[in-house]
This record gives structure tokens, C-alpha cells and sequence, in this order.
């Protein structure tokens, strides 16, 4: 610990190589980390960003090429290992045992290790609390499996920072975020930072990139593009990067005056559950894009998960092109042509060790079969073929598990899968998370083109600037009620974040 | 144009549901890759070392022998298989099997008609199925419980009406034993049977989307229901198919052995699961064939006959199946841990 040049690398990746059969996910990868910098890594879904981290983990093995810690060329095999030499990774899917509690959560990389054979489970829970209390209130003695998702991406951060680390891996922390939470970690980065911890971030969001990090390096189909000082370059110039063309405008044109249409698609009247969310009422008009914003826990997705029948004791309206729904269970929904894009793409969006064409075809599987319930095969190639060209799908082909795919891409299959069914009236809850700039925009513009045809579109998302980019209109939900609703100019950030936590002084508070 | 992109689809990376690649060289290659053209590789192998070994090995006598051992159990593997690709497992199926036989003997002993008896017989575990199935999702138990407290219960029953006693049932009219005895040409009755439920089975689970259904619930249960499927129903179904299938086979076996066994099928289960697991079967469900669990069967059935023949002493037979179920497990997990 004497004198370490704060320029001397603490890690040096040189030539890295990895494939997975046929596929070169990494092509002679460089990459160095400074002591205290945070390093942001950026590239398209399935640039290899993942990849990279996994090997510096000991997850994965690579096929050839160099990793020094420290100045020191080491084979980190497991990631026991890299905990040992001091690399923490959160992982950009959530990796928790969702039976215990979130204090055993956090410290099962230390009760397996510690001296007594017993556990303290008051000691655990109040240093647990005490973590916790600087990402936000979560009660660490709550099963993990009953947080919703972004809580429990907290929980994931809180049990990286118990951990000693030098270096430490965030792949995409903030894609399940809200801004407000977000910050939290802004702000516990730069002190780690400042206390020497070198951080590489991961993230598809240019602002973040822009101002939490000190250097970014760039990927690009598994090879090493650059790396740069944040400071003397631009968001533009990143995007150039990465996709290696020029991208122009991030969200597609709204809808003008003459094209808002009266015409209602979805009408909701008094939609309640018990002690969720209670007299909700709203109407979807066609050709626009509905956002719906709200705090973390504020119900959002509970609205939608009730409406479409997918959990919960409902009771209310719901009217579809003027015709009353009578909905018991989701199958029920989706024959009316009402879908829900789930947030927890692992948890219940894929079945990720079947393929792709089997995810795609999942939500009616009879329109690939022939009569008599025979599934065609062709036909159920052909239709994620076809769906995947739409969205511009990286994969090597159909018959492919889908846990082979990069995070975006497989968000990508899920969104295939919403679309196989051609429907009336989509739900997207967080339907960019995890998705590079270039995909998202084709997100964004493939709604865009579907409320124009006349398909309802309801959008949930915690990233404010996607949704008052998108949308044409914003609803807003606090502690399971609608709060307000904004439109046109008073569309903004503050607007929806003043609606959205008004009258809520515990959060107002932290 | 199509036929190119087809072609070079089949990449080694296809998995078990890929079945897009046509092109003769592409099915070649998936051929390869498939744990069915390993298992049928080792099976061959087993019969050539064999009939060096043994000079009785190959004859119709011993081969018909065998087929007959495993063409009845294979019945129930299928079942099995169904299950367990929905996520469940049934310890029940060697008791259940037995309860058919002494269900369907007693009653035909109290003069009910052969046929009818059979057909209450299977009625009646199908039924059993549907309360296992009960249990498991409306009552919430699991799989491992219940079925373990029905395999005891229902060998208790067997027990029970019959005295611990088998009875013999020496007037079956010879028309109900020729589906356990008789022959088609040389082709024995029982293993029309089974290829006929294996082929109807196989081609279901590969083919139709009520089955489909089955692999998605296995799969991720949660992701299933996410996508509109009923997951308690394609349990509760997968889990009475498994017992009926069990009832099936329990009266085939009486036509055949001409009388009720109480004590029949002791250890069957884990013989039937290790038959699935061989073949490709997970115990954590979404994944299995039953092509795969039939060679598994024959697998496990050829090697048994074989140490048999060999005068291997029945305790070493046991010890040399368990290691051959723990290396195919080995085997596939390091398989699949090489695919990533
Ligand atoms: N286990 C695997 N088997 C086969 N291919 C894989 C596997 N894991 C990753 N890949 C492939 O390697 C490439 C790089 O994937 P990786 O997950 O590193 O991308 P990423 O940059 O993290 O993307 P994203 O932003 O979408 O998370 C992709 O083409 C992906 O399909
Ligand atoms: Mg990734």
C-alpha cells in the first residue's frame, strides 16, 4: 500500500477472446480500470459487455488472452474467487434467492464464511438495515421474492457494497430504477470512488454515462472500439461508437392535433383490489400513446397485472371497442386481444431454456398450428423469424435458447411474443429496460407505427424522459390511486414528479 | 433461397426444440448432437460385446424376453416422463401399478365381466391421479409428498384386499390374456401396445400444442401463466395421465402373468425415473423426450439381462444400474454446462 501511481492500472485486460460455438462474443478485447475512476462500458445489445464482466468474474472462462490485477496476470476460475481478490459484480439479471429474507440475501456471501456456526439473524437484519438505509426503505426481514423488481435491484447493489471490493461491476443497475433511486447510487458510486474503489458501470443510458463516469470504453460485435475521457467527448460521439453510424432523433413524432383521434379503445371504470390500488379510471383513445408514471410501489404495474387478470381479486369495468369484458382469467384477456409485456423478463416474461421460436409463439400457440391443435413447425419458425427481422433481433437462429441471447435481446423476444398475437391493446411494463440506444428508438418508433394502426398502447416506465418522450399523454399514479394526468407542454419531470409524490412525506423525505 | 437459410440455421448451437434445420447435412449434424443417437450408440455397443459374450444373448427367445421386460414398464415411463417434464415427479407408480392388477382381479373374481374390471381399474387410478393432483395444486403439497404417502397407502390396499396373497385368476377367458400372452405373427401383443403408446405419445408431446403446454409450465411455471396457461390444470392433468397410464400397464400385466400381485412393482419408481433421466429427462421439468426415456428403458433393460445372463449377482446388478444412472446424469451436466 505504499505508493501506487493513481494512473497504474488496477486491472488490464489484453486480447480477449470468447465464443460460444459459433458465435465470437469477444474478438480480442482490450480494457483498463484505473484505481477510483468509474469506468462506464457501453455497446449494443450483445457488443459482449456482459461477456467481458463474466470472465472478470470467473464465471466464465475465456478462450484466450490476458487479465493482470494489480499489475499481476492472473485465472480467476470461480467467482468465490474474484470475491476473495476483491471484485464485486452486480449482475444485469437478478440473481437473489427469493424464499429468504433480503438480510440473508445480502449476507450469504458472509454467513457461509463466518467463524460461528450459528446465525445472528437480529445482527444480520440491523446491519442489513443499516446498508439499506442509504439506497432506500426496504425492510430487510421481507421475503425478497415479495419486493417488486426494482426493490430488489437495490437489494442486489446492498449486497455488492457488503462486500469488500476493490473493483466493482454494475451491469445495468439503473434499468430497473426510478430516477429518484437512481441518484442514491450516483451518489454512493462517486464516494466508493473517492475512497479508491475503481467501478466499471454498465449502461445503455447516455446521461448517466455522461455524468457519473470518468471514462468510457466502447464495444462493438465483440471487438474493442475505444476508450475515451468523458470530458472531452460527446453523447453523439459515443452512439457513433457504438453502433458505427450516425443516430438522429430518439423518439418518434407524437401525435398532431388534427391526427388525435375521439375515438375510445379501452375504457376502465372503477378498477379496484382490496389494498392495492382502488377506483382506478381511465380511457385510451385511439392512435395515442398512454403513459402511466408513478414511484416505485405506487401500483402501476398492479393496475395493469389486475386489469389483464394476472393476479389479484379485481373488481370494475373494462370496455373494449364499446363492448364490455367479461375477463376471469389472463388467457381470457388474451383472447380479447389485451397483453401484458411483464417487467421481470427472467422471473416470468421467457421460458429461457426453450427457444426462441417457442417463446414467441407461447401466447396463442394455435396460430401456428394446423387443425386439430398439430403445431407447425415451419409456421413457428416463420413467425419469430418474421417478428425477429421487425425487431431487428441479434440471434444465430430460432431453434437458439434464449438464455443464449444478450439482456437486450432477449427483451427483444419478449416483445416478439407480446406482438405474435396481433393485439388490440398492449401494456409495456418497463419495455426498454436493457435496450441499447439504437434497438429502443425502434421500440419506440415500432409503437409509435402500432398506435397508428389503431392498436391501444399503455407504456410503464420509470425513466421519465423515455415516457414524456414517447407518450402522448401521462397518467400518474400514487399509492394505488390516479394522482393526476399530464398532456402536451405540461408534460415534464418535475410536473409528473410533483403528481407523483405529493402527500407521500416518507419519500418526500429521503 | 429458403432451403440455403435453413441449412445454415442448424448451427451446433441448436437445441432439443430446434427442429427447423431441414438439408440433408443439417440433419446429419443435429442427428449427432442429439442424446437419443448417444444412447442408441451405447445400446448397440452393449448388444455386439454381448452376443460375443453370450451365445444365448442373441436369440428371438432372450430378445423377445426382453422386450417383453421393458415394453410394460415402458408404459409407465412415458407417463413419467409427461410429469416430469411438467415439473412433477409420482413415487407412487410401482404401488399404483399393483392396485390396478388387485383392483381388477378382485372384482373379476366376484363375477364382474374381465373387460369391465379392467376398465373400473383404470377408472379407479386415474382417480388416484386426480387426488394426487388435487393435492399438489389446490391444496399446494408437493409432488415428492404426496405421491410418496399414495405409494404407501395404495400398496397398503393392495395388501389389504388381497390377504398379502397373489391370486390367481385361472379364468380369464384366453381373448383378455392374449393382450398379456398372446402374439400378432411373432410380434407379442404387449409391445404393439407400447409402440403404439409410444408413438401416439411421442408424436403429442412433440407436436401439439396441449402438450406444448406441458413443456412451458415445466419451464417456468410463472412465465406459463404469464402467458395465459392454466398451470394448475396442465398439472393436475399431467399427474393423472402418469397414474392412468400406471393403471394401464397394471392390467396388462395381469393378462399376462394371469393373476394379481400385490407386492408387484416394489422400486419400480426409481427404475421409471432413472429411465426418464437417462433419456434426457430434467428433474426440474422442461425438458425431457420420450424416445429418449423408451432408450433409457431399453438401456437399463438390455443391461440387466445382460449381468443376468453373465451370472452377475443380483446385488452387484443393483450397484452397476445406479452407476450407470449417476454417469449419464454426469455426463449431460457437463455436456450442458459446455453449451453455456
Ligand atoms: N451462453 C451463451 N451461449 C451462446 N451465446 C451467448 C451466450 N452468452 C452470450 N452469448 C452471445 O454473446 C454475445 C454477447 O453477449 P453479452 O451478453 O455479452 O452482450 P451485452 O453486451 O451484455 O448485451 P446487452 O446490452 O444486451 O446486455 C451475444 O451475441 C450473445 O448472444
Ligand atoms: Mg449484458
Amino acid at each position: 500500500m505504499s505508493t501506487v501511481d493513481r494512473d497504474d492500472p488496477i486491472l488490464k485486460i489484453t486480447k480477449l477472446t470468447k465464443s460460444f460455438g459459433p458465435i465470437k462474443a469477444l474478438r480480442g478485447v482490450d480494457f483498463e480500470l484505473r484505481r477510483g475512476e468509474i469506468h462506464a462500458l457501453a455497446g449494443e445489445n450483445g457488443a459482449g459487455k456482459s461477456t467481458l464482466m463474466n470472465i472478470v468474474d470467473g464465471i466464465l472462462k475465456p478462450d484466450s488472452g490476458e487479465i493482470r490485477l494489480d499489475g499481476v496476470p492472473i485465472n480467476i476460475t470461480s467467482p468465490a474467487m474474484a470475491q476473495k481478490l476483491g471484485i464485486g459484480f452486480v449482475h444485469q439479471e437478478i440473481a437473489l434467492c427469493p424464499d429468504i429474507t433480503v438480510a440473508e440475501n445480502i449476507f450469504m456471501g458472509v454467513t457461509n464464511t463466518s467463524r460461528s456456526p450459528l446465525m445472528d439473524y437480529r445482527a444480520l437484519e440491523r446491519r442489513a438495515g443499516e446498508i439499506l438505509h442509504r439506497l432506500g426503505d426496504i425492510n430487510p426481514a421481507a421475503l425478497v421474492g415479495t419486493l417488486p423488481i426494482s426493490q430488489q435491484q437495490l437489494v442486489e447493489i446492498a449486497k455488492a457494497l457488503t462486500l469488500d471490493c476493490r473493483v466493482l461491476i454494475l451491469d445495468e443497475p439503473t434499468a430497473a430504477l426510478t430516477e429518484r433511486e437512481s441518484r442514491v447510487l450516483f451518489d454512493i458510486m462517486r464516494k466508493l470512488a473517492a475512497q479508491g474503489i475503481s467501478i466499471i458501470y454498465i449502461s445503455h443510458r447516455m446521461v448517466e454515462i455522461f455524468e457519473n463516469c470518468h471514462r468510457v470504453t466502447v464495444l462493438r460485435d465483440g471487438q474493442y472500439i475505444t476508450t475515451m475521457n468523458v470530458a472531452e467527448t460527446t453523447p453523439g460521439d459515443v452512439v457513433r461508437a457504438m453502433v458505427g453510424r450516425v443516430i438522429d432523433s430518439l423518439y418518434p413524432p407524437k401525435l398532431t392535433a388534427e391526427e388525435q383521434s375521439d375515438e375510445i379503445i379501452l375504457d376502465v371504470r372503477g378498477l379496484t383490489e382490496r389494498s392495492r390500488f382502488s377506483d382506478v379510471s381511465f380511457s385510451l383513445r385511439r392512435g395515442e400513446i398512454l403513459g402511466l408514471a408513478g414511484l416505485i410501489g405506487a401500483g402501476r404495474s398492479e393496475i395493469v397485472k389486475g386489469l389483464c387478470r394476472l393476479e389479484g381479486e379485481v373488481s370494475g369495468e373494462v370496455t373494449l371497442h364499446g363492448r364490455r369484458l367479461r375477463l376471469r382469467h389472463y388467457a381470457d384477456s388474451i383472447a380479447a386481444g389485451i397483453v401484458y409485456l411483464s417487467e421481470d423478463r427472467k422471473g416470468d416474461g421467457l421460458f429461457l431454456d426453450m427457444s426462441i421460436a417457442s417463446n414467441v409463439s407461447a401466447l396463442k400457440l394455435e396460430q401456428v398450428a394446423r387443425g386439430g391443435g398439430i403445431i407447425d413447425e415451419r409456421a413457428e419458425a416463420d413467425q419469430a423469424e418474421t417478428l425477429g427481422a421487425r425487431l431487428n433481433l441479434k440471434y444465430g437462429h430460432v431453434g437458439q435458447q434464449v438464455s443464449s441471447l444478450s439482456g437486450g435481446n432477449q427483451q427483444k423476444v419478449a416483445i416478439a411474443k407480446m406482438l405474435s398475437v396481433n393485439p388490440k391493446v398492449i401494456f409495456l411494463d418497463e419495455p426498454t429496460r436493457g435496450v441499447d440506444v439504437g434497438a429502443k428508438a425502434e421500440i419506440h418508433r415500432i409503437l409509435r407505427d402500432l398506435a397508428r394502426t389503431g392498436v391501444g398502447i399503455v407504456v410503464i416506465s420509470s425513466e421519465l424522459p423515455e415516457l414524456i418522450g414517447v407518450c402522448d399523454r401521462v397518467l400518474v399514479v400514487r399509492e394505488g390511486r390516479l394522482a393526476g394526468e399530464v398532456t402536451g407542454e405540461a408534460m415534464t419531470e418535475d410536473r409528473i414528479m410533483y403528481l407523483a409524490s405529493v402527500g407521500n412525506e416518507r419519500r418526500l423525505a429521503s | 433461397m429458403k432451403a440455403e437459410e435453413t441449412t445454415t440455421m442448424a448451427t451446433p448451437q441448436a437445441e432439443k426444440m430446434d427442429r427447423t434445420g431441414s438439408g440433408a447435412a443439417g440433419t446429419i449434424r443435429r442427428l449427432l448432437r442429439m442424446r437419443e443417437t448417444g444412447l442408441i450408440l451405447i445400446i448397440l455397443v452393449l448388444f455386439i460385446a454381448m452376443s460375443f459374450a453370450s451365445p444365448y444373448f442373441l436369440t428371438w427367445n432372450n430378445m423377445r424376453a426382453m422386450a417383453m421386460a421393458f415394453a410394460v414398464e415402458g408404459i409407465v415411463v412415458v407417463g413419467m416422463t409427461i410429469l416430469l417434464i411438467s415439473g412433477g415427479i409420482d413415487l407412487s407408480v410401482g404401488s399404483v401399478t399393483a392396485l390396478a392388477m388387485v383392483i381388477a382381479g378382485l372384482l373379476f373374481l366376484n363375477g364382474v365381466d374381465p373387460w369391465i374390471a379392467s376398465a373400473m381399474a383404470i377408472a379407479a387410478c386415474t382417480a388416484i391421479g386426480a387426488g394426487m393432483g388435487f393435492f399438489v395444486t389446490r391444496v399446494g403439497l408437493h409432488h415428492f409428498i404426496v405421491s410418496l404417502a399414495v405409494m404407501v397407502i395404495a400398496r397398503g390396499l393392495c395388501l389389504l384386499g388381497t390377504g398379502g396373497r397373489p391370486i390367481g385368476l385361472y379364468t380369464l377367458p384366453p381373448e383378455f390374456k392374449f393382450i398379456g400372452q398372446g402374439s400378432i405373427g411373432v410380434i407379442p401383443v404387449v409391445i404393439v401396445i407400447f409402440v403404439v403408446v409410444v408413438l401416439v405419445f411421442d408424436f403429442l408431446l412433440r407436436r401439439t400444442t396441449m402438450f406444448r403446454k406441458v413443456f412451458y409450465t415445466g419451464s417456468n411455471e410463472k412465465a406459463a401463466a404469464y402467458s395465459g396457461i392454466r398451470t394448475k390444470k396442465v398439472v393436475f392433468l399431467t399427474t393423472t395421465l402418469c397414474s392412468g397410464l400406471c393403471g394401464v400397464a397394471g392390467i396388462i400385466y395381469m393378462a399376462r402373468f394371469g393373476s394379481a400381485q400385490p407386492t408387484f412393482g416394489i422400486g419400480m419408481e426409481l427404475n421409471v425415473i432413472a429411465a426418464a433421466v437417462i433419456g434426457g429427462a430434467s428433474l426440474s421439468g422442461g425438458t425431457g423426450t420420450i424416445l429418449g426415456a423408451i432408450l433409457g428403458t431399453i438401456l437399463l433393460s438390455v443391461v440387466s439381462s445382460s449381468l443376468a445372463l453373465l451370472d452377475v449377482s443380483v446385488y452387484w446388478q443393483d450397484i452397476i444400474r445406479g452407476s450407470i444412472l449417476l454417469s449419464a446424469v454426469t455426463i449431460d451436466h457437463y455436456i450442458n454446462k459446455r453449451r453455456g
